[in-house]
Order: structure tokens, then sequence, then C-alpha cells
């Protein structure tokens, strides 16, 4: 019985044991102890991922326990492990913001506070449950509101603290209600999952729900018009932390969304699709649009990835098993690309407080390599083959076309240009614009080199080998 | 079995690994380093190549008598059940044939190349460049399916572009290795075009299931026709097409003469030896496609490929260039071999054209890269490629003069030397075949004899120039492969190739037919008796016969006008007539299109710059709003 659970909830315990140990090990162990603490945490944290999602033995345990509340699935297991890996990444791009003299103090912090929005994430995946899940959704959104606020001595990042919990607990309010209107049109019963798709009518109260329930995730992913918090919250974080929210957490909503909807919304797709379509065509045009006029590096970011988002959602749209699986390979080459972009900003801009686009200006004469480092993964975003990113958009624009969103292909595709025109800005000023001082060379830690080597493996390599494509394709295959 | 697919991986991973490292490294190695592991790495491969070879022909190739393909691929794209691109590597008697003939040919330019090109500016992206190219045309005989050669077919086009225009800064290279790229990649869309009609009909790219003649592919065609012609018709010539464009066959064959341009020990492994074979192989790969579904286009090939031996010939006659001359018998010598495949028929003895084809192919290999060398070692000499500049050479080279004597006879077709033995297989296949191509064989077989010993006498006797500092030839890496390649030259015409490579994997003995022997030996010491009275001493006779044939004489030094041809099609039709409405339409309606969106997004953005103000309150009253909206929508 109990050895079941612990099978399924691999993963889960696995990160509350890290949790624990990092606590403990911050509290007792000596100053000589503590300068090993990123090598440690980051040891842990990879040997911890590989033990939870290695098939011991061949054996590969998904299934229910607690009377459905917590269930896995092959797909929820991909899930979980594209999550940890770029919680992995970003673990090893903060190494040098950690160790900054003024928070070098309570970094354990981070990797504490980070591991907990991880658990949390795990339970969204899993849930069956909306408690589960919503407990879930709270779990991985506090912590990231201290992580946003980390920098205390930044008049900035504290603002960012403060709007993102408002928006916050603006936003979790909005999708109690959704909740509970299910929750009244349904009954003790309609607490589960499955039994709401059982019941789900079309009826106006559970639309209402519907719409009240999605908009509350709609804020995690930053669609139009519920993301008018991003460029703040990205532009005052810590760089870090907004590659963190930028991917990670956006990442988790999206999946999220992806299983409920194919798991309990199936009934009133038809519904929503018109709505989603909307916020589709909205995200990428404003995240464009906006992103076209920033001069700072990290706000351009976050409407980049605003409009990112708009294009994992039209994944998404056609509600087949192909469109699972583009949005699942999208996801896992935007957060590739997106966090080796962040990787880059952030080296630049904890070495040397850097952060407008201009100050990029001739930086391929001093820092050739991150400059072409940085321009891969711009490419890759803009989707210019041969690498990842042509490949996810192409799956994403296919099985959006499959079904028939013709006219939402096109107006996609016209974005596409606008986007590889801003991306192009940036590449023009690495390159082209010429520099009296362009930034000096930067020294990055070993740490971050291996973060950016992973990065660009896989910016390089996911849309070469078919396999990655067909191993996600397999899983969201078993699912329908 | 399993061990030579193991070694086989190797051959093509070594030369990978090296190009990586060696491009990579670029200035941070010494050039000596540069050079010592490009040798290294091909003396491994060599090494492995024979042993796969051996290992192949007298282990476990044969099985009943005959000569299996052997097929380890993994599947790398699927498109439907049947229809995938695979990567993998194919063994069978052809492929291993080809895998020690550029092994050997590039290990012999590897050595000479650190001689030759000792001290150039760009040493180690010389070596990293050849190391390309090695990976690259041993990925295409290995190829599993039509769609991975194609692959590696590209590769080889662009380092054989990049070696070519190796002297990046002399305009004259750069214009030879954008002729040579363009040209092939002109003829490589027919090869695209083709590779996808062939696909679409029969539903496979696999050689194995295009070879095997008890698969489907065979028992049933395809019923469809496309201007009188069945698809596959379309299909298989359109795949030569891209064949005879890296074989340079007529009308292609523009760009093989000024790829001479590149480095000479470059000319003599991709454009003498390897490379440019490469069509006569794609050919022999789909010998049984050709054969049994289309015979109309073997028949084509077979003419294409007596016209491109005999035009060749007549123009190598005039050249004065010594590489140019080379270069022009090159596209003759490998012409012969596609008539050997065009003439050739599939089963047992009939398959005489086939075998012929491959072991003229393999000879020719050796005695013409011996020829670049030798000519690489002239020009190395005399800082020179005129022939007029040269004379007398034999006393300063007599290493280089006695190892091109044995190329030009083996050329020529004299016992016992290889070519005599190759040639004369082919000559009795045309025989079998078609008499018209019988005679316009035999025809070039002479002037083959011919325009090589004027090549010879020119360069080694006649009279002495001039010279200013000539490097005293001496014993070392730059002879070292003229000797082994002489040494090949003389044995490889013993193997009998009969028993080992063969359309239908069944040996047969090879027999000198006398009656067609006899006479091309003939023919061929004819051609060096003329071109001894001509050339040996410095005469008038040359120019006597220059005039009495004059406008012949002008129209086969200009190459008959090709090059005008073309120049007038490309630029007085195709500019002119086609692109510049193109380009009128892509200016005015395609970049307008963008123009406009790039107004339209510069206004709207400066529009709604004003939703993100920064305030919370602003925020959530749109968030409220948004939903709202949304549900009445929804709810109604």
């Amino acid at each position: 019985m109990y050895s079941d659970i612990i099978a399924l909830m691999r993963p889960e315990f696995l990160l509350l044991a890290q949790i624990v140990f990092l606590l403990i090990y911050d509290l007792f162990v000596c100053e000589c102890g503590k300068k090993y603490f990123d090598t440690i945490a980051c040891g842990l944290f990879v040997v911890c991922s590989v033990i939870s999602f290695y098939p011991f033995g061949g054996v590969t345990v998904f299934g229910d326990c607690f009377g459905g509340m917590f269930s896995t699935s092959e797909m929820s297991q991909i899930v979980k492990m594209i999550l940890c890996l770029g919680a992995l990444l970003v673990f090893l791009q903060s190494k040098t913001w950690l160790n900054d003299e003024r928070i070098v103090g309570k970094r354990s912090e981070m990797y504490i506070l980070t591991l907990s929005t991880l658990f949390g994430m795990n339970l969204m995946m899993s849930a069956g449950h909306f408690l589960l899940f919503y407990l879930g959704l709270e779990m991985a959104s506090l912590p990231l509101v201290t992580l946003v606020a980390y920098n205390k001595w930044s008049k900035e990042s504290v603002e960012a603290g403060a709007k993102y919990v408002l928006m916050a607990a603006f936003s979790s309010g909005m999708m109690l209600f959704g909740i509970a209107l299910f929750y009244g049109s349904v009954g003790v019963e309609g607490m589960y999952f499955d039994a709401i798709r059982k019941y789900l009518m079309v009826q106006p109260i559970q639309l209402m729900a519907l719409v009240f329930f999605l908009s509350g995730v709609a804020f995690k992913i930053s669609l139009v018009p519920f993301h008018l918090w991003t460029a703040d919250v990205y532009q005052g974080a810590p760089t870090n932390v907004s590659a963190y929210l930028s991917v990670v957490s956006k990442g988790a909503a999206v999946f999220a969304l992806m299983f409920l909807s194919f798991r309990m919304f199936a009934n009133v797709f038809v519904y929503w699709q018109y709505i989603l379509a909307t916020l589709i065509v909205l995200s990428i045009t404003i995240g464009n649009l906006f992103a076209m006029r920033q001069t700072n590096m990290k706000r351009f970011l976050a409407f980049s990835s605003i409009s990112q988002a708009g294009y994992i959602m039209l994944g998404m749209i056609a509600g087949t098993d192909m469109a699972m699986t583009s949005v699942v390979f999208y996801l896992l080459v935007y957060l590739v690309s997106n966090i080796g972009l962040f990787g880059v900003v952030s080296i630049i801009e904890n070495k040397t407080g850097m952060l407008t686009i201009s100050d990029y200006n001739g930086l391929y004469k001093t820092n050739p390599k991150l400059s072409l480092a940085m321009t891969l993964f711009l490419f890759s975003l803009a989707g210019i083959p041969p690498f990842a990113g042509f490949f996810s958009k192409f799956f994403v624009f296919m099985s959006a076309a499959e079904e028939g969103w013709y006219i939402l292909v096109f107006i996609s595709l016209i974005n596409t240009v606008i986007s590889l025109y801003y991306y192009l800005l940036v590449v023009k000023a690495m390159f082209i614009t010429p520099n009296e001082n362009p930034i000096e060379e930067v020294k990055s830690d070993c740490f971050s080199k291996i973060g950016l080597f992973i990065c660009l493996a896989c910016t390089i390599l996911l849309g070469i080998f078919s396999c990655v494509f067909a191993f996600i394709s397999d899983a969201s295959f078993a699912l329908f | 079995m399993e061990q030579s697919m193991f070694i086989a991986l190797f051959i093509l991973i070594i030369p990978v690994l090296n190009f990586l490292f060696i491009g990579l490294m670029d200035d941070k190695l010494k050039p000596k380093t540069a050079g010592l592991l490009g040798i290294l790495g091909l003396t491994v491969v060599a090494a492995l190549s024979y042993f796969t070879a051996f290992d192949y022909f007298f282990n476990y190739g044969k099985v009943d008598g005959m000569y299996q393909s052997f097929y380890e691929a993994f599947s790398w794209m699927k498109f439907t059940e049947t229809l995938s691109i695979d990567l993998g590597i194919l063994l069978d008697p052809i492929s291993v044939m080809m895998l020690v003939v550029i092994s050997t040919v590039s290990l012999c330019v590897h050595i000479y190349s650190m001689g030759y090109m000792h001290g150039e500016k760009g040493f180690q992206r010389y070596y990293a460049f050849l190391s390309l190219f090695t990976f690259s045309m041993l990925g295409l005989v290995v190829a599993t399916n039509i769609f991975q050669m194609y692959i590696f077919w590209e590769l080889v086009g662009v380092s054989s572009y990049l070696l070519i225009g190796f002297y990046y800064e002399k305009p004259s290279a750069i214009l030879a290795s954008k002729k040579a790229f363009i040209v092939t990649r002109f003829a490589d869309l027919g090869f695209l075009i083709g590779i996808l009609i062939l696909g679409y009909y029969t539903g496979t790219f696999d050689f194995k299931v295009l070879t095997d003649t008890n698969s489907s592919v065979f028992t049933s065609t395809p019923a469809a026709t496309f201007m009188g012609a069945s698809v596959l018709t379309w299909a298989t010539a359109l795949i030569f097409m891209g064949g005879a464009g890296k074989s340079a066959m007529l009308p292609l064959h523009i760009w093989l003469p000024d790829a001479m341009e590149g480095p000479t020990p470059v000319s003599a492994l991709i454009h003498a030896a390897t490379m440019v074979v490469a069509g006569v192989y794609l050919v022999a790969r789909m010998f049984p496609v050709y054969f049994i579904l289309t015979p109309e286009v073997l028949t084509g090939i077979a003419y294409i490929g007596a016209a491109t031996s005999l035009y060749a010939a007549i123009v190598a006659c005039t050249q004065t260039d010594i590489k140019r001359v080379l270069a022009f018998s090159t596209i003759s010598q490998i012409a012969y071999m596609m008539v050997a495949l065009g003439v050739s028929k599939f089963e047992g003895h009939d398959g005489l054209g086939y075998m012929a084809s491959m072991f003229h192919l393999f000879t020719h290999a050796f005695f013409k890269a011996l020829l670049f060398l030798g000519a690489g070692a002239v020009i190395h000499a005399v800082h020179s490629n005129e022939m007029s500049e040269m004379g007398g050479l034999r006393k300063y080279l007599p290493i280089t003069h006695i190892t091109f004597l044995i190329a030009c006879l083996s050329i020529a077709g004299i016992p016992p030397f290889s070519g005599f033995f190759s040639k004369d297989e082919i000559l009795v296949a045309a025989w079998e075949g078609d008499k018209i191509i019988f005679f316009c064989q035999y025809f070039v077989a002479g002037l083959t004899a011919f325009y090589m010993f004027r090549l010879y006498f020119n360069i080694f006797w006649g009279e002495e120039k001039q010279y200013e500092h000539i490097h005293k030839e001496h014993a070392d890496c730059m002879t070292i492969p003229l000797l082994f390649l002489a040494l090949l030259t003389v044995v490889t015409g013993f193997i009998p190739f009969g028993q080992l490579v063969t359309a239908d994997g069944f040996g047969f003995d090879l027999h000198t037919v006398f009656e067609i022997a006899i006479p091309s030996v003939l023919i061929g010491v004819v051609g060096i008796l003329v071109a001894w009275i001509m050339y040996k001493k410095p005469t008038q006779i040359p120019d006597k016969v220059a005039t009495s044939v004059k406008p012949l004489y002008v129209a086969a030094k200009r190459k008959f006008y090709f090059d005008e041809l073309y120049m007038f099609i490309t630029k007085k039709i195709i500019f002119r007539r086609i692109s510049t409405p193109i380009a009128w339409f892509d200016r005015r309606c395609v970049d307008g299109f963008m123009d406009f969106q790039a107004w339209w997004s510069n206004k709207v953005s400066v529009k709604i710059k004003g939703f993100q103000s920064g305030d919370v309150q602003l925020y959530v009253a749109i968030f409220i709003v948004a939903i709202l909206v949304i549900s009445a929508i929804i709810c109604l």
C-alpha cells in the first residue's frame, strides 16, 4: 500500500527530502562547508532528478493513489522531467548572482524556495482533484513572490514582488470563484476531475465557471489580456528569477491547462476554442508589437515570452494527440532557447550591470562566444532552420492547420516575420552597430558555462534528432 | 559481418573527426601537425578499407556463389509505413570497391600535399577540407538509400566548391568554384526531383528494394505518364541528370575544366579519381532500375557517353594548359564508363559492360590520379601550367618522368598496364551492344593515345627551356605517392575483376578477345607514333596541321563554344526575359506587402503603448473587463 504511494510519488518525495536536507545543511554546517553550497545543491538536484525519473528495472509505475486525487501517466512524467530540466538550468545560471555579497548569506533560500515551487508544480501536473490542484498552484506561486523580491536593496525588485503578489492574489480569487461555481453546479463529487467530465454540460453557469477558472491559468501563462503584470515583474525581478518565471512557471501552467483541457473539458472544448483563438491572436500580436519598442533587455524578453505563449497555445487549439505532442515539444525547445537567452543576459548583467539593448552594441568584438550563443538562441526563438525552434514552430503550425485553423496559422505566420524583426535587432546590435566602448570581456563561472552548453546543444540537436519528438508523441498517443 | 559494419562506421567517423578537429583548431595547430594528423587518419581509414574489402570479397560476402549486399540502418525520418529516410551503411561489391579507391587515392593525395602545399597560407584549412571531402565521398558510396546518397552528394559538392576556391584571393579560382557549384547544383535540382518522383511512385528510397529484382518495384510499375513518357522514365532520366552534372557529361561538363583552378592534388583526388565518378557510381548503383524499368534511358546514357567521350577527346588535342588536357581526358574517360554501363545487360556474362565500367573506374582512378600528381610535380618544378613553357624535363624530374610515362601508356591502352585491360573490356561490351558506339569509342581510343603523348612529349622531351629556380626532385613525400600509384597502375589490371564485381553478383571469367584487343592496341600505337613524329622534336608539323583544319581547330580550342552558349542563354534569355519581371514582382508586390506590415506594426505599437502604464489598478480593471466580456460572449 505505502510502497505503491512512494513509487508513484517518487519525484515529489525526493523534492521534499531535498528541501529538508538543504535547510538542515544550511543551519548546521560551518562557514567553510557553505562555500560548496551551490555545488552540493546542484549535484543533489541532478542525482535526485535522475533517481526520480529513471525507470528502475524497466518498471515504470503509472496509476492513481489517494482515491484518485493523485495520478501519474507517462506524459506527466515527461512533463515533470522537462520542468526539472528547466529548474536545473536556472540553478546553474544563478551562481554568480547568489554569490553577490549582499545576498550570499541567504542563498540557500533561493534553492529551497525554487524546489518548493517545483514541488507545487508537480502536484499540479498529477492532480486529479481541484483541492490538490489549487494547493499545488499556490505552492508554485507564493514562493515565487519572495524570489521576485529577493534583491531587497533594489526598489524595482520589491515593487515587482508587490505587483506580483497583488496580481497573483487577484487571479487566484478569480480562479477560486470559478472552482466554486463548478462545485455549486456539480456537488461534492464534482471536485474530482473525472466527475466533472461526466457532469459537464453546456450550462451557462458551468461555462462561466470555465471562463473564471481559465482566466486564472491564463494569468500564469501571461496570455493577453491577462499579461499586464509580466513586463513589470520580469524587469524588476532578478534576471534568473525572470528566467524561471518565463519558462518553468509558465510551462507548468501550460502543461496543467493541457492536462485539464484534454481530461476534463473535452466536452466543452468547442466552446472555448474560439475564445482561445482570440487570445492567441491577441497574445502573439500584442506581444510582438510591444516587444518591438522595448529598449530594456528584460522587458524585451518579457514581451517576447508573451508572444511565444501565444504560439504555445496555438498548438493546444487543435485538441488532438498531435497537438499535445507539439505543445510539449514546443515548450521543451522554448525552455532551452529562452533560458539560454536569459543566461547570457544574466551573465552580462551580473558582471557589468548593463541591461539595455544599446549596451549590447559591438558585443561581438569583445565577447564573440557569448554573442554567437545569443544569436543562436534568438534564431531558435524566431524559428529559423535548422535550429530546434524551427521544428517546434513547424509542428505547432501543422497541428493547427490539420484541424483547419488556416486563418489563425496565417496570422501567426505573419507575426513570425514581425518577431524576426525584433530578434534581429538584438543580433544587429551585437554584430553590426559600431560602438566605441563595447562591454568589456566577460568571464563567466563554470556553472553558467555548463548551463549554456546544455542549452546550446539542445537548441541545435533537438530538431535534428527526431527521436525526441517521437518519444513525446508515443506518450501523448497513450493518453488518447 | 557485424564486425565489418562496425569497421565501416569507423571508416566514416575518422575523417569527420579529423575535419572537425583540424577545422576548429585551424591556426592553433602547426601546419605540420595538421598534415600529419590528416595522413595518420587516412592511413587508418585506408587500412580499415582494405580489411573490409578483403573480408567482404574473400570471407563472408559470397553466399551460394553470389555476392550479397549487407545492410545496417536506422530510420531517421518516417513518412509512411514503407517510405522512410534511413541512415546506414550498405556493403556490396561496388561500395566496397569504392572504399578502396577513395581511401587509397585520398591517402596518396594527403601525403603528396605535404610537399606540394608546403608553406601555403591556409595549410590547416586545406587539410580540414580534404578530410571533409573524404568523409563525404565515403559516406556517398556506403549510402543505403538514395536520399542519404543525396545528402552526401551535396556535401561532396560543397567540399569540392571549397577546395576549388582554396586560393580565394585569386578571382579566377572564385569564378571557377562558383561555376562548379552552380552547374552541379543545377544538375542536382533534377536529381532531387527525380528522387521525389521515384519515391512517390515506388514508395521507397532504399537501394535494397530498388535493386532487388523480385521486389514489388519491378513487378508493378505505375501507369502514370507525363508528356508521353512514363513517370519512371522521367524519374530515372532526372536522376541521371544529377549524375551527369557531377560526372561532367555533355552538356553539363563546363565546370570541370575550370575546376582545375584548385590546387593540383585536389584535382587529382576530386576531379579525376573520386567525385567525378559519382555519376557513374549512381547509375551503377541503380542499374537494375535503369535496365529493367527504363531501358530507353540507359540507351540514352550510352549515346550521351559516346558523344561526350568524342567531344572531350577532340578538345583535349588542342588545349595547351596541361591540367586542362588532363581535365578533358578525365571527361572522356568517365564517358567511357558511362558508355559501358549504357550498353550493358544484366545477367551473367551479358553484364560485361557493367563489370567493365567498374573495372575502368577502378584502374582509371589510379592512373589518372598518377597523371595529375605527376602534372603537379611538373607545375611545382617550373611554376607554370603552360605546355609552351616546358620541355626536356626528363633530366630534371626522372621519377616523375617514368611514372608519367607509365600512366600515359596505361591510359593509351598499351598492355600490360591496367588501362589496357579495362578499356579492352569496355570495347568488347560496346561491340556486343552497339556497333556505332563501338567505332566511336575505338576512334576515341586512338585520340586518347595521341593527346596523352602530345602532352608527354611536350613536357619531357622537346626543346629545353630556360628555367629559373627549378626544384630538383628527390625522394620525399611527393615522389612516394607517385611510385605507389605507378605500382598500382602496373598491377591492378591483373585483378580478376569479373569474379568480384558484376551486375548480378555472380562472377564470370574474363577472356581477352584478340579480335578487338589487337586493333585497339594498334590504334593506340598509331596515336603514340603520330604524337612522336609531331612533338618529339620541335617541328613545324603541328602548326601545319592546325592551319589545314583551321575552323575545326579553333572551335575545338574554344571548347566548341559551350561556355559562350551558356553565357548567351543565362544572360540574354534567362536574366533579361525571365528574371527581370520576377524581380519586379518581388520588389513591388512581395516587398510592398512586407513594408506595409512594418508600417502598420509600427503605427499600432505606438498607439497601444499606454496600456502598459505600470498601474496595478489599471491591470486589474483590464483583467476584470476581459473576464466579463469573455463570459458574455461564451454564454450568449
